[in-house]
């Protein structure tokens, strides 16, 4: 049998694996001996290039995307060009269409859940890694995580039932009579508002932020901390010189990529936020974003216009949450690149 | 400072608690036999159900997997197994920016793709954006779960003699095999509650439909119109279907757990 291994049919390719540095993005590879049968070379490369062309589906998928949404709001883009996206007035009944209100809402909103999550993401993060006992940690990261699974439109519809009417009884009520000096709390309280937005928006993006923030924590070498306490930090410096400071590319990055989920995030937006494409300065008047308008119009547009008019504010959406996904992809890989580990054994 | 963090960990325990308790509290009363079998009454009659919506959610979700699943588990075999020059990183980077789309433009391209060629909305439709969504869920964990097989099983399939395809379906696949259902499951959990790229792909309906060419109904649809709706028996009935959903979701996330934790290494079995 060894005299038949050895003959014709077996030839032995060794590929000698070229040194690549540590700091690639794929685990170290192995040296790769690739021993060939005649017989299986067919079907060898029939396995590769049907894999190929999966992986190539996926590229297709992306270049279909940007082709459709090109290709539908063509129509608005030769009527509007570069004023549609400065203009205030949506007026389907005129033909009138201009995304400004909607390019506002989804901003102030995405931003408002930003400011609220943030702090608090990056301190359940801190909670879980450094401060939690063991033993509760995987339960807490579950249960965190359990956040994440609750579908968009339960959101909404707990936000209808709870949180509007909270925010009308108390919580506006409250803002108003302390802080309506600012100019951000004023108007008639609907509850519906850019506030409600802004906070179901701040719960559906804290599982996301605490995750990736947890990771990149962890990835923080352990001598870092040790270091930093061995000159005599307390418990919180250690925290915020060893660890947060270390690791703040990667919150940064998780940051951008929450984000980029409350910029796209669709359906407990659209049953909160009151669907007025205005913009005001309040945070209780209603407002609008750009996947709002979509979800809301889209399968009742009349016109050709309308319809494209719709299908650009799909491509001002995809062209936002592209740049900005990329944005946080860069910036995450930079400090956890490396951590996957091939098993070798 | 340390207690700010533990501070924070509790605030965001509240809505989690809030939502779930509410949602129990909610739809539970109206989860009964009825509203599991029967299709939508008119308004003001009582004794209509969801039915139609359950079935149609499994008829998208089925076509979406028959689409998602082969596309996603063959670009995570060509990733780990072949992947590892600049066109793998290219493709890993695109599964990356495809996850990140809003599930409204990956609707919006379904309805271009789908529905204008056909003229009519479809579950077919449907299927076709909640598949798109499936893809760089499946492929990623697969990516990994693939590289975390020692690469001394797949040197020893070689050293045998067996060829670099049947080494990577019979041996490493099957060894991933648990990561791989868990990541099929995974993303299966993520996509059935996805409403937006349904709003005008499905469209919804309010009878029965078993064939892939009509507007089929599907549970996030359904409990999304029946939030809008001004009708305080739809809300009920939308609470309901709220429950059914998360139910549906968590079982998937239970097996998910289940099949986690047998572990990588132990083969499918």
């Amino acid at each position: 049998m060894l005299k038949q291994m050895n003959g014709p049919l077996l030839r032995t390719k060794v590929q000698p694996n070229p040194a690549q540095p540590a700091s690639q993005d794929s685990p170290a590879p192995v040296p790769r001996q690739k021993i060939e049968h005649k017989s299986s070379r067919l079907a060898d490369a029939t396995f590769r290039y049907l894999m190929l062309v999966c992986a190539l589906s996926v590229l297709a998928i992306v270049v279909l995307i940007v082709r459709e949404l090109i290709l539908s709001s063509a129509l608005a883009r030769h009527t509007f060009g570069l004023k549609f996206f400065v203009t205030q007035v949506w007026d389907p009944v005129s033909g009138d269409f201009g995304a400004l209100p909607f390019i506002y809402g989804t901003l102030v909103s995405s931003l408002l859940a930003l400011i609220m999550a943030v702090p608090l993401s990056i301190g359940v993060a801190t909670f879980t890694t450094e401060i939690c006992p063991p033993r509760l940690r995987s339960m807490l990261s579950y249960v965190v995580e359990l956040l994440a699974t609750i579908p968009s439109v339960i959101y909404g519809l707990w936000g209808m039932y709870v949180l509007v009417p909270i925010l009308r009884q108390y919580v506006q009520p409250f803002l108003a009579k302390y802080f309506g000096w600012t100019g951000l709390f004023s108007g008639y309280q609907f509850g519906y508002s850019m506030l409600a937005a802004g906070i179901i928006l701040a719960i559906m993006i804290i599982p996301i932020i605490t995750s990736i923030t947890r990771e990149v924590m962890s990835a923080v070498p352990t001598a870092q901390r040790e270091g930093v306490l061995a000159i005599g930090a307390t418990r919180w410096e250690m925290i915020r010189v060893g660890v947060l400071r270390n690791a703040r590319t990667g919150i940064m990055g998780a940051i951008i990529l929450g984000l980029g989920r409350a910029l796209g995030e669709t359906i407990a937006v659209t049953l909160l936020i009151g669907n007025r494409p205005e913009i005001a300065k309040s945070l209780f008047a209603p407002g609008y974003t750009l996947a709002s308008v979509i979800a809301n119009e889209f399968s009742e547009a009349t016109g050709d216009l309308y319809l494209s008019a719709l299908v650009e504010i799909g491509l001002a959406l995809f062209l936002i949450t592209l740049l900005v996904n990329i944005v946080a992809q860069l910036m995450v890989w930079s400090i956890t690149r490396g951590s996957t580990q091939r098993a070798t054994a | 400072m340390v207690g700010l963090a533990t501070g924070a960990t509790l605030v965001v325990l509240v809505p989690l608690v809030a939502i779930f308790g509410y949602l129990i509290y909610k739809g539970i009363g109206s989860l009964d036999w009825n509203f599991l079998t029967k299709i939508p009454k008119p308004v003001g009659e009582t004794g209509g159900g969801m039915a139609n919506a359950i079935v149609g959610s499994g008829l998208i979700l089925l076509i979406a997997s028959l689409i998602g699943v082969p596309m996603g588990i063959g670009t995570g075999i060509y990733l780990a197994e072949f992947g590892k020059k600049r066109f793998g990183y290219l493709v890993r980077f695109t599964a990356d920016v495809l996850n990140g789309v809003p599930s409204i433009v990956i609707g919006i391209v379904a309805w271009s793709l789908v529905v204008v060629s056909q003229k009519h909305f479809s579950a077919l439709a449907g299927g076709v954006a909640l598949g798109i969504m499936m893809v760089p869920i499946i492929s990623r964990s697969t990516e990994e779960m693939l590289l975390m097989v020692p690469q001394s099983l797949r040197e020893a399939a070689w050293g045998l003699g067996i060829p670099q395809w049947r080494t990577t379906l019979s041996i490493t696949l099957r060894t991933a095999s648990s990561g791989i259902i868990t990541a099929v499951m995974l993303s299966f959990a993520r996509v059935a509650g996805e409403t937006a790229p349904l709003l005008f792909t499905a469209l919804g309906n309010q009878f029965w439909n078993f064939s892939i060419n009509h507007e089929t109904a599907a549970l996030p649809l359904q409990i999304y119109t029946y939030a809008n709706s001004p009708y305080d028996d739809w809300h009920r009935q939308a609470w309901a279907g709220a429950l059914i959903l998360i139910i549906l979701i968590l079982i998937s996330m239970s097996l998910v757990r289940m099949a986690a934790s047998r572990g990588v290494f132990k083969g499918g079995n």
